[in-house]
């Protein structure tokens, strides 16, 4: 594990978890994972959670490009409507797009997230999946496993364990480069 | 930003974010009703009363879709069905709905500013889906997704609504949203299907049908309500007809991508020609289409918990 209070672009704010270099390593590591366990790219598709899931799939799929030199579909999930709260906000969140553009029959459905934290998510991600088809079978994969879950949901692959309070928040900065991004938790 | 009001009235009152807010929301709708699987657990547990005052089969059957797609449950009620006919008031009838627990009360109403009192009375949200001569919010909103579904702006869009514009609520609403969002609006019609003083809300005037079509991108028509024929507004429907039915010479006139609505039902060959209404460029069987999904948007943005 690195010492993170050494790095240049920790904030006065927040404490750096993960660098870009962490991140694009831990990325490699789970794209190779994934091919691994599912014996190559074929029959396989990926599914962004939005908002940062949807970038971290597209990496993911251009890391699986080059490594084995297939296309994997893609797909980006909204799970708003799913949500288990939406009864109880007094102001309804923002809808974004959702949009699965292939058919997930006999397809092993990788979900992509940056956090995995109480599951509730998920939980909302698979069932929004289901409306959408029938995979064969779903998978997650997250960048940070900052654990507290509320739901027995667990993660298939993960960039990095990391034991947090449940107060603090875990932050996943993603940049279209590539090059500032980085993990942290806010101090508050 | 979210759609912090309790009630859905009218377009006059509402800003230029909060009509974005709503038609990119209905766009996410769009595509849940594309897919195979047409519903979504959104609301869930919500009751959705549809209260119609006033015939409508097609609004009533657009927000039933609607809510049934957001998994809400359902109510119909109508006066001929109900206790309005032994005397019950509007409020009262309201508030034995709302002991029922309904979360969203859906209003069609002869009188303006009927949405408006009972929405004051009540404590679930009110949604105006039609009062009287006053506006047709929803209508409009559904109007203007159709028209940014086909990639127009509105920013310098020419708009002519031609017809009664004097007792269409759907004009209203239109005129509204169209001014706030920087259309040219002009409105086409006999002079005694003008309302007064129209000209204060920016709209222009024209009387002559092709005049006021040359160089629009959107033409709306609206319906010839012809039940009101005796009451000195046009002589025949024939004349009405000739001078402001929508014939494809006229569709000529306008900008060549030009688009046709009508909010229906249509009257074939009195306010449109049966040719104009099956066109191309017509895209009246894309706003009923549209209507639900910008009523599933409508319906999820006011279904939060009202404190």
């Amino acid at each position: 594990m690195t010492t993170p209070t050494d790095k240049p672009t920790e904030r006065k704010d927040e404490k750096l978890i993960m660098d870009a270099g962490d991140i694009s390593r831990a990325m490699m590591r789970i794209a190779h994972e994934i091919l691994e366990r599912n014996k190559g790219g074929k029959d396989l598709a990926l599914v962004g959670i939005r908002t940062g899931g949807v970038h971290l799939a597209h990496r993911l799929v251009k890391r699986i490009q080059s490594i084995e030199g297939v296309q994997v579909p893609i797909g980006e999930l909204d799970i708003t409507l799913y949500r288990d709260d939406l009864a109880l906000r007094k102001n309804q969140p923002i809808l974004r797009k959702t949009s699965v553009p292939f058919d997930m029959t006999n397809k092993v459905v990788v979900l992509v997230d940056d956090v995995l934290f109480t599951g509730r998510t998920i939980r909302a991600a698979m069932d929004g999946l289901m409306d959408l088809g029938r995979p064969e079978e779903i998978q997650l994969a997250v960048l940070v496993d900052r654990g507290h879950r509320q739901l027995p949901i667990k993660a298939n692959y993960i960039g990095k364990n990391l034991p947090t309070s449940r107060e603090e928040q875990v932050q996943v900065l993603l940049d279209e480069d590539g090059e500032d991004d980085r993990v942290v938790i806010l101090k508050s | 930003m979210s759609l912090k009001r309790k009630d859905l009235l009218s377009l006059a009152s509402l800003s230029v974010d909060e009509i974005m807010l709503v038609l990119e929301t209905a766009d996410s709708f769009k595509e849940v009703t594309g897919r195979e699987i047409k519903k979504v657990p959104a609301l869930r547990g919500k009751t959705v009363v549809n209260l119609f005052f006033e015939p409508s089969t097609r609004t009533r059957t657009s927000f039933e879709l609607a809510a049934k797609r957001l998994s809400a449950d359902v109510i119909n009620f109508s006066p001929s069905s109900s206790s309005v006919v032994k005397g019950e008031t509007l409020l009262d009838t309201a508030r034995n709905i709302e002991a029922m627990q309904a979360d969203i009360i859906v209003l069609r109403h002869s009188s303006a500013g009927a949405a408006e009192t009972l929405a004051h009375g009540v404590k679930s949200s009110v949604i105006n889906a039609g009062d009287g001569w006053h506006e047709h919010p929803t209508q409009a909103l559904l109007d203007l997704y159709t028209i940014r579904q086909r990639g127009m702006n509105f920013n310098g869009l020419r708009v002519a609504i031609v017809g009664d514009v004097s007792h269409s609520r759907v004009a209203r609403s239109n005129i509204y949203a169209l001014i706030k969002l920087g259309a040219e609006v002009r409105l086409v019609g006999p002079p005694t299907m003008m309302p007064s003083r129209v000209e204060k809300l920016g709209a222009k005037v024209y009387y002559n049908m092709d005049e006021g079509l040359r160089g629009v991108h959107v033409i709306m028509m609206l319906r010839l309500q012809l039940e009101r024929q005796g009451r000195a507004q046009f002589p025949t429907i024939r004349e009405y007809s000739r001078l402001y039915g929508l014939t494809a010479e006229r569709v000529h006139l306008a900008d060549a991508g030009a688009i046709v609505m009508h909010p229906g039902p249509i009257n074939r060959g009195v306010e449109i020609a049966p040719d104009v209404a099956d066109s191309l460029s017509s895209v009246i069987l894309d706003q009923v289409a549209n209507g639900v999904a910008v009523r599933m948007g409508i319906l999820y943005l006011m279904s939060g918990a009202n404190s």
